[in-house]
């Protein structure tokens, strides 16, 4: 470091930073020094106002802006102002998110965008908590503790907002499993070592705490190879008169869970960067250790404390450190915080305030509690074996106040602090220059649906999803896979609630691939296909989370994408009268091997009012009707077939909304009233997929006619049965409420396109009357089995 | 003893987690069950009041050593004397899952000769190794010791769900065959793992899902009033936690799980 800039205190930890007569070169100097990560305007700011204050500041100020300021704390990008085409959006977040949120104005929605976790009313007396957090950067560095923080993360999300968490969701994305070594950059880890630690952080996270891991997906593009996707989520319940939000001047600041050390600093400074060849030793230091059995503790006291309404507003210690949670927690309420590091209890000695102040090391949750209170609180956190302590109180003067050994040392302007620069980017959009392919349709088809079958993104998770425990709880009525084979059900269903039969859909939707044609589309697919998930096995009522994984948007096309896809989010939002309650995004995936395939998870939460009428997608009963609902097009751009191929295409599959949705209250309403024996959506490898999956989990042969499928210019076979067009089911009917089903379903693109049979044996005839697709079920079922999840002999 | 008399404790310790589940279990057949976290026992309350204790799954102190050791060292420093006279008066424990591995870790399973000062056999890492959550059969092969399976005929296959990743059941290989007679000739052997129709699975996965040995799933102690058990009877006590349920034309209300339950309150009020 250049002595010259910094001055230090006497007899203190504190550095003392020459920032008034600093020049712009100097500034960057101390900028990079301190791995502050400003920009210039920032600089200048910041400058100006230790200017005014007349001092100079400490270190542990200028890192504490530097956190407050990251793009991972305060979303520069979705809240900043956007130049597009000569027109200016004065911000993602506002313009198109809670827009739509905001136009739908939903009654059963609690509490939006404000608080850790987007809250739902769920029944009477209960809320359902929901977020998804992205944890792509440290999981790129090391897997295991990268996932395994990330569950924990967004798990004290959820106690964030006084839930009790009750399941968790993972999706994940890697390169391909077989990538060549050699190929490698220096700093890249191989996709297999990825998705191995990942896999196993996100179980021994979740299993540990006894939270059961209920949704999710594994998604595998070239592009991840470089930037590894890791979602977690979590959701929550919790009874509605006890989410509490109301300190106020005088309460008391407790510091509560696991100890803090140098774990996690910097780390939203490093989840706002790209990562280069230098990450692993730089940013090692910024990937905390995971400690589930803290958390597990942290969060039986935070829920009796909740119980007691002994604490007036609770959050979580994530990105930020204490940094961000001590002064969200005071600007949120109007306050000022006055905080002692010193009282901060420590894994080892040596800690800087200022590391004190940043570090990031898990299981902890910060509290306001009444002085009154203070005592019950802490006799709570002593029988759950939980460390916890005051450190602090909030304060009338708007001001940022930390001390340490009797220094003071930070006194700045909450103002100040919660005001950064706005900031302004430019986005252009390219259109990809794409064609539709050209090739005759496959002689045989058999082979072509085999071959599809174990395809990455369709082959069984199963050998992965087993390692999660989905049961503990005991609230899982709708299981992940279902029958002896292990068939992937649409979406989870929870009971939550012990006097209550309703239940809890959680399903999720995420087309990466189209994106590589047009972002737009991509997120339209990916709303309905979370949507549609949930319809499939009896949800309504749903409510949405965003989460976008991203490439650097400083880049004017990269930003153009996230535009678009934005523009969706809206547009698809509204349509389906689904809310966006809760979001997150992570910017800045690039490593490199490029920028990430622009990624936009959508996860749906929605409710079933009996869980007796739950289906699920396995074929029950020979003789029953099979029928498709919603029309099929040539839309092969993007898909798994076309992928197969060896090509990507330009028919992306679109979202026409207002037929999709009549067809889901259809849909709704013939489960209701027991008709649909079971229930597959139509996704990656289209109807062919879809039917064999329904047949081999069932264990039941099927015959469909590809004559009889419902749709537009269906010329080619192998179209018709691997198209990804949107807002479509299976479903299986008994004979004997054909009527009634048909009834319900006219005009809604529902046709009868064959029956369920009692061999093992899956035929399709094409549109030519001749047999287009004639497999065994176990042939189906070993090649779906065997990319990820070789065969095993059955119970 | 009454229903209304019969309290059953739930002990629990950080990273313990299938608790409240398992005192549900309980009170859906009309007794109660309360949840103790073990420091309230060393600060006020007695394990004596008390007509049944249980050791819920988890990750007990998060199992970082040999599964279930550090709860088992930890109560028998903290409640030893307590818990070695609940076990004098014949008085009834289960172990479900980690609450299975504490009591071997604690020497109350097998128990042989009573209470053993070091672990008599072991849980360990499956075979294949991994952490692995499905619905597995069993076969109840107790012929009237165990407390838990009174109400269980001899030879019925039952359906319950697993979830360890160390679950297989070893002695000291060279007296395996002769502790297996002595389990057998004791009449402490209760569950092995089989397939569909009951055929014991032989040791071949995945029907034996951990490579336990003899596809041991689940003991008795000599005296039939200490049992455990690694699959996990109270998430197959309702009819919305079957796996197939979907599938099924009429509804059962209750699975398979709920016998367990049943079995020691019918035997606690001698009604078997």
């Amino acid at each position: 470091m250049n002595p010259a800039l910094y001055t230090k205190r006497p007899n203190s930890q504190v550095l003392q930073v020459n920032l008034a007569e600093a020049n712009l070169e100097q500034l960057l100097e101390i900028n990079s020094e301190l791995a502050l990560g400003f920009s210039v305007d920032e600089l200048r700011h910041i400058q100006s106002y230790f200017r005014r204050e007349k001092r100079e500041p400490t270190d542990v100020e200028l890192q504490t802006i530097s956190q407050s300021w990251s793009e991972h704390c305060c979303h520069k990008t979705f809240k900043g102002k956007i130049q597009l085409n000569g027109k200016q959006i004065s911000s993602l977040f506002k313009t198109y998110i809670a827009k739509a949120t905001k136009q739908i104005n939903a009654p059963w929605c609690v509490s939006v965008f404000e608080d850790n976790a987007g809250i739902v009313k769920f029944d009477k007396d209960y809320g359902i908590a929901a977020k998804v957090e992205t944890h792509n950067h440290p999981s790129a560095v090391e897997p295991f503790g990268g996932a395994a923080t990330g569950v924990g993360g967004v798990i004290r999300d959820i106690l964030g907002v006084w839930a009790d968490p009750i399941a968790c969701t993972d999706v994940l994305g890697f390169g391909p499993l077989d990538y060549d070594y050699s190929k490698l950059p220096v700093g890249v880890k191989h996709p297999k070592y990825l998705y191995m630690g990942v896999t196993a952080g996100i179980s021994a996270y979740g299993n540990n705490m006894g939270i059961p891991t209920v949704n999710g997906a594994i998604y595998f593009d070239d592009s991840y190879t470089g930037n590894v996707i890791v979602y977690c989520g979590c959701i929550g319940l919790l009874p509605l008169s006890k989410y509490v939000k109301n300190a106020k001047i005088g309460d008391l600041v407790v510091l509560a869970g696991g100890k803090t050390g140098r774990d996690g600093i910097h780390g939203v400074t490093f989840a706002s960067a790209e990562l280069t060849e230098k990450s692993e030793e730089i940013s090692r230091p910024a990937v905390q250790i995971a400690d589930p059995i803290e958390e597990e503790k942290v969060k039986r006291a935070i829920v009796e404390i909740r119980d007691l309404q002994l604490g007036s507003a609770v959050t979580d210690i994530g990105g930020g450190g204490l940094s961000s949670a001590v002064g969200e927690t005071a600007e949120r309420f109007g306050c000022g915080v006055c905080v002692d590091l010193g009282k901060v209890p420590l894994k080892y000695q040596g800690l800087a305030p200022w590391e004190i102040y940043l570090s990031e090391s898990q299981e902890r949750m910060l509290l306001t509690v009444p002085p009154e209170n203070l005592e019950r609180v802490m006799a709570v956190f002593e029988k759950e074996d939980v460390l916890a302590t005051a450190i602090g109180r909030l304060t009338r003067e708007r001001r940022l106040q930390l001390t340490f050994e009797g220094e003071v040392v930070s006194d700045i302007d909450m103002d100040f602090l919660f005001n950064p620069c706005e900031s302004m980017k430019v986005a252009t959009i390219e259109t990809p220059k794409l064609a539709e392919p050209e090739f005759s349709e496959p002689e045989n088809l058999t082979d072509t649906l085999l071959q599809l079958l174990c395809a990455p993104n369709i082959a069984s998770k199963e050998s992965i999803v087993r390692t999660y425990d989905h049961e503990v709880k005991g609230n899982t009525a709708l299981k992940p896979l279902q029958g002896d084979y292990a068939g992937p059900n649409d979406a989870a269903v929870l009971k939550p609630l012990d006097d209550s039969i309703k239940g809890l859909a959680i399903s999720c939707g995420m087309n990466p691939n189209y994106g590589k044609i047009d972002t737009y589309w991509m997120a339209a697919s990916a709303i309905d296909e979370a949507v549609r998930n949930n319809v499939a096995v009896g949800g309504r009522r749903i409510a949405l989370l965003d989460n976008f994984t991203w490439g650097n948007p400083e880049k004017p096309e990269r930003l153009g994408s996230l535009v678009r896809a934005c523009e969706a989010c809206y547009d698809f939002s509204v349509a389906f009268k689904a809310p966006f309650i809760s979001g997150k995004d992570s910017l800045y995936n690039e490593s490199p091997l490029g920028p990430v395939t622009p990624t936009l998870l959508v996860t749906a939460v929605g409710v079933v009012p009996n869980i007796q009428s739950t289906t699920s997608m396995d074929l029950k009963a020979e003789g029953n009707f099979f029928y498709l609902v919603g029309d099929t097009f040539n839309e092969l751009g993007g898909s798994e077939y076309y992928k197969l191929k060896g090509y990507l295409g330009v028919s992306v599959p679109k979202v026409r909304a207002g037929k999709a949705k009549r067809a889901f209250r259809a849909v709704t309403k013939a489960i209701d009233l027991g008709f649909v024996k079971s229930c597959h959506d139509l996704s990656e490898g289209g109807l062919a997929v879809a039917a064999a999956e329904m047949a081999f989990a069932g264990g039941l042969g099927l015959e469909i006619d590809l004559r009889k499928v419902p749709g537009r210019d269906l010329v080619r076979n192998d179209f018709v049965l691997f198209s990804e067009s949107n807002s479509r089911f299976l479903i299986e009917v008994a004979k004997s409420d054909r009527e009634e089903f048909e009834e319900l379903m006219r005009g809604k693109g529902c046709a009868l396109i064959g029956r369920v049979t009692g061999e093992q044996r899956m035929l399709v005839y094409g549109l030519d009357g001749k047999v287009v697709v004639d497999a065994t079920l176990e042939m189906l079922r070993r090649s779906w089995k065997s990319t990820l999840s070789p065969e095993e002999t059955p119970k | 003893m009454k229903l209304e008399d019969i309290k059953v404790c739930v002990m629990r310790v950080g990273g313990t987690n299938c608790d409240a589940e398992t005192a549900r279990a309980f009170q859906e057949l009309g007794v109660k069950a309360e949840v103790v976290h073990v420091n309230e026992f060393v600060e006020r309350k007695s394990l004596l009041d008390y007509s049944v204790l249980v050791f819920p799954g988890g990750f007990s102190f998060g199992d970082y050593v040999r599964s279930g050791v550090m709860f088992a060292r930890h109560l028998s420093a903290k409640m030893g004397r307590e818990i070695e006279i609940f076990v004098d008066e014949g008085r009834p424990i289960l172990g479900i899952c980690n609450g299975f591995q504490i009591l071997v870790e604690f020497g109350l399973l097998p128990g042989f000769e009573g209470m053993s000062t070091y672990p008599e056999a072991t849980l360990t890492t499956n075979e294949p190794a991994g952490f692995r959550c499905e619905w597995i059969y069993l076969r109840q092969e107790n012929r009237g010791k165990c407390a838990f399976t009174s109400k269980i005929p001899h030879g019925k296959v039952l359906r319950m769900p697993i979830a360890h990743g160390e679950g297989r059941w070893l002695f000291p290989k060279e007296k395996e065959q002769a502790l297996l007679e002595r389990l057998v000739d004791l009449d402490m052997l209760v569950f092995r793992y089989c397939d569909k129709e009951g055929k014991a699975a032989d040791g071949k996965y995945p029907q034996n899902p951990n490579g336990s040995f003899f596809d041991i799933a689940g003991i008795c102690n000599p005296e039939g009033n200490i049992f455990g058990l690694m699959p996990h009877p109270e998430r197959a006590m309702y009819w919305w936690q079957q796996p197939d349920w979907t599938r099924q034309t009429q509804l059962l209300q209750y699975g398979d799980g709920k016998l367990i339950f049943q079995s020691i309150i019918d035997k606690l009020t001698k009604k078997c």
